[in-house]
């Protein structure tokens, strides 16, 4: 049946006959001895949105790179209404009609949304002209922008829209999003849903990379499945279940995750008494109020759209940045508001940052000093100021166990390895120390699912032992696997904590949008 | 066909080591063209740079002589860069260094103090040299001024404070007014290690400088504080490391590193306090860092080929007319490709040929 699919890469057999508006042949990328995109053949029709599905790793990302004109492929061709295409770069692929919306914003955050929309055109019209139009684009297709906002006082999902109204005022036939609901609430994710079926009606074609399966089955007529650079199937994602095409998408059987029955809470170990906590960076986000409190044996999840406050909270949370007052924080009983890092390591608090490589580690020094990084406190690694190498070596031997870490020796520079690989090690490096509480933050962001399980797997089991746990993610799927309670955070406000089997996704939803902290609001506006 | 920079999966060891031996093989290639500009034969000019002050004693004293300010002062700037400081003004710690022991000099002419002037001078010279650095490192951890421009503006203010003591208030009555002080005591002198020679004690206590800046990088916890708040600040910052102390300790060590390569200069070949007494040590550390991969062996070795140089150029002034500041532009040579050199640790160069990628496109 599988074969089948190969061979005939248009199921729905609707566009029989006619050229597609955009096909690749044999696309093959090579980086030394290893291919990010080997020998791919998809095509997209107008009217269709095609998925791009797979893990990180798998080879969207390189594959619309070079659609877009940003790489060059070292094999095969590319047809644009079946005649051989060379793109030298994207502006060309512009000119062809070819649109993009990264995932990762170039916007400048000093500059208004007309600025940052006049940098990416090629600018023939006047920068009047040009900004009436933004705002009849955005308007047309229901993506409201006031063109004379600076972009630093945008949330992520409004950034967004300015990056996809940039892309749609150059008329695209076809129009490629890199993960787009990532950042999103599911609210505004609907939204965007509604903007693509109507641009998909006009004619256009659109690819539409995630892996996100509910939201493939729902939006998209096509579905192309890359697994190792390599091209599974193309498929129709409504024909499919997501369990199939998760198999498709990772190869296996994804390790359920399952937390031990009946796990016994104990006393509070982290509390949070009404912290607030200006920005130390122009942009950055004030925390307000936020309280929480958190018993040994429970993990809270935090949710909420990136840029809301997390970041703060965390370097809050981890002693980066003091409080004023002691007891805002207390971990195990002890005040901690104003101990530095390391002091708080000694109570037994340990952290997980969300970036990995230069704030969880130092990317070019090794794994046995990344080690050193955290466990120089409390790990016997330090004697009288000297440090033992056997023990930070004995650390890294023992994370590489304990949690599979995949590694070309025994002791290699952070950055040489996989992401999945790298997170697995930071976690590890820190539950090995058996803390009371654990703050992590976006535990399983860009990480493959195998590696992800065996994360999550690893924080329900430092809970059942008697630890605190807190996770921030924005992942919602993610939180409702492993949490006990989930709170969101808007604004830099945290909201009371939902049990998580009452937190449904249409609560967390508008909560993530700011609606129903209202409520609270007026409370605090009392106290205030 | 295309020659692109790719990036390294992990950094090669391999070419960080030599690199510096390419820098070098490039800067003598380049100097040999400017040599046959000059309208010198490159040949004979490179042997009087390089080959001749290696083949008489007197000249491989002078080596060493010349390598022991230059290497005590270099350690102590590789801990600063390291530490992502940027002290510059090495040359004038230097200075006040020497300035500060020579006030010890000074005023026990002739009194026929003990046996400890020597010592008590060096640790004023080192205790100057810090307090002297402090004051950009400060300024940068408080007020977040560039340490950069402090630290390099702060070397003409020794300037001319030294200036100023040897032509005023120290300037030796018997000296047909030169701007100098008096000969110093011989207890207040750094003792020369072989009788009739020039090699001094100094060159023992650069031994032991880079011995213990080894020891401290390579085996402590401050030292990989220090390497880290420069490879990684945030990291540094989540692993509980106080970048600002670590900037303050790293200017206040390269800082007495330098006032006690300026106070053992001063006592010791010099032996009196003059203007001129360094002839831009402070300043050729900095290459003498950099050739050494910021690593205390390393500049054992960059701080003896960069001593060669300076023996050579005044060779070379003598025997070829060759202008002393070609040693000058020889050395701003050398550091600029062994900056350019540096790139290839983490990068490699490769061949692109465009038309194996698109066999009948437009490239």
């Amino acid at each position: 049946m599988r074969d089948q699919r190969m061979l005939d890469p248009t199921p729905s057999g609707l566009h029989h006959g006619e050229a597609p508006l955009l096909q690749t042949l044999g696309l093959t990328k090579r980086y030394g001895d290893f291919l990010a995109n080997d020998a791919i053949d998809i095509g997209v029709w107008p009217r269709q949105i095609h998925a791009l599905l797979g893990e990180n790793g798998a080879g969207k990302s390189t594959l619309v790179k070079i659609i877009y004109g940003l790489i060059q492929p070292s094999e095969g061709e590319m047809r644009w209404w079946g005649e051989k295409m060379v793109l030298s770069g994207p502006s060309e692929a512009r000119a062809r009609g070819i649109g993009m919306v990264f995932q990762h914003f170039s916007l400048f955050d000093n500059l208004t949304v007309a600025e940052n929309v006049a940098l990416g055109l090629d600018g023939k019209e006047s920068f009047k002209d040009m900004s009436a139009r933004l705002r009849e684009v955005s308007n047309l297709y229901g993506l409201p922008l006031d063109p004379k906002r600076e972009v630093w006082r945008l949330s992520v999902g409004e950034r967004q829209r300015i990056e996809i109204v940039r892309a749609l005022m150059q008329n695209p036939k076809f129009l490629i999003l890199d993960e787009p609901t990532a950042v999103l609430t599911p609210q505004e994710a609907d939204q965007l849903f509604s903007v693509l079926e109507r641009l998909k009606a006009e004619g256009r074609a659109i690819l539409y990379i995630s892996h996100k399966l509910e939201e493939v089955k729902r939006l998209c007529d096509t579905a192309t499945i890359l697994r190792g650079g390599k091209k599974i199937a193309t498929s129709n994602p409504q024909a499919e279940t997501a369990a199939s095409l998760a198999r498709m998408m990772v190869g296996t059987d994804i390790r359920e995750v399952k937390a031990a029955a009946g796990r016994q809470t104990t006393v509070p170990r982290l509390v949070v008494n009404d912290l607030s906590l200006e920005p130390d960076d122009p942009h950055g986000v004030r925390l307000k109020q936020i309280s929480l409190e958190l018993k040994g044996g429970e993990i809270l999840g935090i949710a909420g759209v990136a840029g809301n406050g997390q970041d703060e909270l965390f370097a809050a949370l981890s002693g980066e940045r003091l409080a004023q007052n002691p007891g805002t924080i207390v971990i195990d009983g002890q005040a901690a508001g104003h101990l530095s890092i390391t002091q708080r390591r000694k109570l037994g608090a340990a952290f997980v940052p969300e970036e990995r490589l230069g704030h969880g580690t130092a990317p070019r020094m090794k794994l046995s000093e990344n080690a050193l990084l955290t466990g120089h406190a409390t790990s016997g690694m330090v004697q009288h100021g000297f440090i033992n190498t056997a023990a930070t070596l004995a650390t890294v031997d023992r994370a590489t166990e304990a949690f599979d870490v995949r590694k070309a020796k025994r002791d290699p520079e952070a950055a040489s390895l996989s992401g999945g690989n790298l997170q697995k090690f930071i976690v590890g490096r820190e539950i090995l120390r058996n803390p009371a509480v654990l703050v992590v933050s976006q535990p399983t962001w860009g990480v493959d699912a195998g590696a992800a399980a065996v994360i999550r797997q690893a924080l329900l089991d430092l809970a059942a032992k008697g630890a605190a746990v807190l996770v921030t993610s924005q992942d919602l799927d993610e939180l409702v696997e492993i949490t006990d309670r989930i709170a969101v955070m808007f604004h830099g406000r945290l909201s009371e904590p939902l049990p998580t089997g009452d937190a449904d996704r249409e609560t967390l939803g508008l909560l993530m949008g700011g609606s129903t902290l209202e409520r609270k609001d007026a409370a605090h506006a009392v106290g205030a | 066909m295309q020659l692109v920079l790719e990036k390294r999966a992990e950094r090669s060891n391999t070419i960080a080591l030599i690199s510096p031996v390419i820098a070098i093989a490039l800067t003598i290639v380049t100097m040999s063209i400017l040599f046959a500009v000059l309208g010198k034969n490159p040949i004979s000019a490179l042997r009087v740079y390089f080959i001749d002050p290696l083949t008489d004693s007197y000249s491989l004293q002078e080596l060493v002589v010349k390598a022991t300010p230059l290497v005590m002062i270099a350690v102590g700037l590789s801990l600063c860069y390291l530490a992502n400081a940027w002290n510059i003004g090495a040359e004038g710690q230097l200075l006040i260094g020497a300035v500060a022991g020579s006030w010890l000099a000074v005023k026990t002419q002739g009194t026929d103090a003990g046996q400890w002037v020597m010592p008590a001078m060096l640790l004023l010279g080192a205790v100057a040299g810090a307090l002297y650095a402090l004051i950009p490192a400060i300024c940068k951890v408080r007020f977040g001024a560039s340490e950069i421009l402090t630290s390099l503006m702060l070397v003409y203010v020794a300037e001319l404070f030294l200036d100023y003591l040897v032509r005023g208030p120290w300037r030796d009555p018997a000296g047909f007014n030169f701007p100098t002080t008096a000969e110093f005591d011989p207890v207040a002198t750094v003792p020369v290690l072989i009788a009739g020679g020039r090699l001094h004690l100094g060159a023992i206590i650069a031994l032991i400088v880079v011995a213990a800046a080894t020891v401290l990088l390579g085996r402590t916890l401050k030292g990989f504080e220090i390497r880290v708040v420069g490879a990684a600040p945030r990291a540094a910052r989540f692993g509980g490391f106080n970048s600002n102390q670590l900037i303050l300790l790293t200017f206040a060590i390269s800082g007495a590193l330098a006032g006690l390569a300026g106070i053992i200069e001063v006592a010791g070949p010099v032996g009196h306090l003059q203007p001129g007494i360094s002839p831009g040590y402070g300043f050729t550390a900095i290459i003498v860092a950099f050739l050494g991969r910021l690593n205390p062996i390393g500049i054992l070795i960059a701080g003896l080929f960069l001593a060669l140089t300076f023996i050579g150029g005044e060779q070379a002034q003598i025997a070829m007319k060759i202008p002393l500041d070609v040693t000058k532009v020889f050395q701003g040579i050398l550091l600029f490709y062994v900056l350019a050199c540096d790139s290839l640790i983490l990068y490699r160069f490769r061949l692109i040929f465009a038309s194996r990628q698109v066999p009948s496109g437009t490239g």
